[in-house]
């Protein structure tokens, strides 16, 4: 009985072509809104949220001013800080713009970042060819370099860099490593200078003699568990008002942990505002199938009549019509769930999000859909169910 | 002495109309035995069209007694209603009502659907009906496909699916010319000789002489008129 309903619907559906199309465009459009809002929102936070958590899951970022007076960290006062509980390490951070020169060849504009073992130890995979800093490098202050992709492809194109000696500030440094293209970044270079030629880690003690600094004013601290961020926060404070002595503004710290946190909040928002506004076009939709349904309803009395008067009983008659509702809309729903990842998929792939599959927002436009057609079904195929089948099958 | 298949005693109908109430029928009185063909005879106004909606119980009266088969219709629910009409009527329009998507055979399988009856078997049934009327050739053709006659033919095999009590035909020549009229009259009184009971709503004299007894209605009243002479 059931299967003959959904055939009998389904040949209705097939029959009026054009307007069924019409009138599931208003269900597809809500639901590929729904889909293409939920999953692009979704990529992009991801994107930003995967950003973060290369940069720094798991560690904290010290910005040391200093006061007029102090300008920075000394190298005993950073050691201190690395001996704080649940601290893995401490890298110094500095990053100063100079130009290269490898024989002939000048390079402009590149980021010389002062780094040290820690940050090898700690940004794991970053190495991509050779190694990174060692304890030795730092101890006796070996001038060797690590350098990026950039850099090899301009300065040594076709080959192998390791071994070959670069002149920068008119110090040589050897170099030991090459870092892949992604994990070369940390926070402060994210958001800063990004149109560098390429760049160039040296271990901190070169890069503050090179820029004249006697003192660190950036550096980042690991944190073994993530469990004590809030504490290794406290204590990193405590000690650095120590030693700035609570002068106001004399540093900043950020936890990037809390910044991801805020970041799930923005996205929880926003998924459901736009969730909203493309609810709204659902529920238009959604009287479009009930208009369409009203209008199959009377145009069929004879054949409700007819059906009746065969034998058919008035559930049968509803059931029959629900049917035809949720095929509408499911229907629509389901190109709707195609077109909303088909669009997500080439929006991710313009801004450069990478595209998720999200099952949720597939079943959200599914069901959201089979739920419109029960709804909005529902009074049109009781409508049908009520019909006299005298007056039906006298209307001709 | 034959079985008697319906009995109505007394039957009154009234509608409300423009707040009014309007006797259709005023008392009609009517047995019918298995194996007749009978002519309901009467113009139009005659009341005679809510006679046929009771028989075939889209209707129920508002009083009176209504036998058929045995049981008393006059109060049963709208599903009891159905399933009545399913096993003991097989209706016969004027203008066909044939579903314009389905091919003739699923339009005879129709009435096999809400019985309940399997797929294959209502597929057996359907081509032996249609064979039976003589369109074994236009088994899979549209309603559109079909002339007059062979809609019509289309529309007797699917009242004959379900192997009803009565055959319940409303003016069925009525859109038809004059010729294929006759031809489905005679396939109705082979129908009658093969031992269908029929009866047959007219406005037409001359068709109603087919039946085999001629009741005439007029004002809401029934009177027996003269034996047919098929």
């Amino acid at each position: 009985m059931l299967k003959e309903s959904i055939i009998m619907s389904w040949q209705n559906i097939v029959g009026n072509k054009m307007r069924s199309f019409l009138t599931i465009l208003g269900i597809v459009i809500g639901v590929s809104a729904i889909i293409a809002l939920i999953t692009i929102v979704q990529g992009v936070i991801d994107e930003a949220n995967s950003q973060f958590v290369d940069l720094g899951a798991g560690k904290i970022t010290i910005q040391a001013y200093g006061t007029p007076l102090k300008r920075g960290l000394s190298y005993s006062e950073v050691e201190e800080l690395s001996t704080i509980e649940n601290v893995s390490g401490v890298t110094p951070s500095l990053s100063i713009s100079s130009s290269i020169v490898r024989e002939e060849n000048l390079l402009e504009d590149v980021s010389i970042e002062g780094k040290n073992e820690v940050f090898f130890r700690e940004s794991k995979d970053i190495i991509s060819y050779g190694r990174g800093f060692n304890i030795l490098d730092m101890e006796s202050k070996n001038k060797v370099a690590v350098i990026d992709d950039d850099i090899q492809k301009t300065l040594f194109t076709g080959e192998d860099p390791l071994g070959e000696n670069i002149l920068i500030n008119g110090t040589n440094y050897t170099i030991v490593g090459l870092v892949n293209e992604d994990s070369s970044s940390d926070i402060m270079s994210a958001f800063g200078s990004t149109d560098s030629n390429g760049k160039v880690f040296i271990p901190y003690t070169a890069a503050m003699n090179m820029a004249g600094v006697g003192n660190i004013t950036a550096l980042d601290i690991s944190v073994s568990d993530t469990n004590f961020m809030d504490q290794v926060m406290d204590d990193v404070e405590l000690a650095l008002n120590k030693a700035f002595n609570y002068k106001d503004d004399s540093f900043n710290v950020i936890n990037l942990d809390s910044m991801i946190e805020a970041l799930e909040t923005m996205q929880n928002m926003f998924t459901t505002m736009l969730g909203g506004i493309a609810s709204i076009s659902l529920l238009v939709g959604g009287i479009g199938i009930m208009n369409m349904m009203l209008v199959s309803v009377s145009e069929r009395t004879t054949e409700i009549g007819l059906r009746k008067a065969l034998g058919a009983e008035p559930s049968n008659i509803q059931v029959q019509f629900l049917i035809e509702a949720i095929f509408l809309s499911l229907f629509g729903g389901l190109i709707g769930v195609i077109l909303g990842l088909w669009i997500s998929y080439a929006v991710s792939g313009v801004i450069g999000t990478t595209f998720k599959l999200s099952t949720s927002a597939i079943s959200l436009g599914v069901g959201f859909s089979a739920g419109i057609g029960i709804i909005f079904g529902w009074a049109p195929a009781r409508k049908a169910s009520l019909l006299n089948p005298i007056d039906a099958l006298r209307s001709v | 002495m034959e079985k008697e298949i319906l009995r109505m005693t007394n039957i009154v109908k009234t509608y409300k109309m423009g707040g009014e109430d309007q006797v259709v029928l005023k008392g009609i009185n009517l047995t019918v035995n298995e194996g007749e063909f009978i002519s309901i005879l009467g113009p139009s106004g005659s009341g005679k069209s809510t006679l046929m909606n009771i028989i075939g119980c889209l209707d129920t009266p508002t009083s009176g007694e209504f036998i058929l088969d045995g049981r008393n219709v006059s109060d049963q629910s709208e599903k009891q209603l159905s399933k009545i009409r399913s096993k003991e009527i097989g209706f016969i329009f004027q203008s066909f009502h044939l579903l314009p998507r389905l091919s003739a055979k699923k339009n005879v399988e129709l009435p096999l659907i809400y019985a309940k009856i399997t797929k294959q078997e209502r597929e057996e049934i359907a081509v032996n009906t249609l064979i039976r009327v003589g369109l074994d050739d236009k088994l899979n053709h549209r309603p559109n496909q079909l002339s007059g006659g062979q809609q019509q033919r289309v529309a007797i095999a699917r009242a004959l699916s379900n192997n009803p009590t009565i055959l319940l035909a409303d003016e069925p020549t009525g859109s038809l010319d004059q010729s294929t009229g006759k031809q489905v009259m005679e396939l109705f009184t082979e129908l009658n000789k093969e031992g269908r009971t029929i009866i047959m709503i007219t406005h037409d004299a001359n068709i109603a002489t087919y039946a085999n007894r001629i009741v005439k209605i007029l004002d809401g009243y029934l009177s027996e008129g003269d034996e047919g002479d098929a």
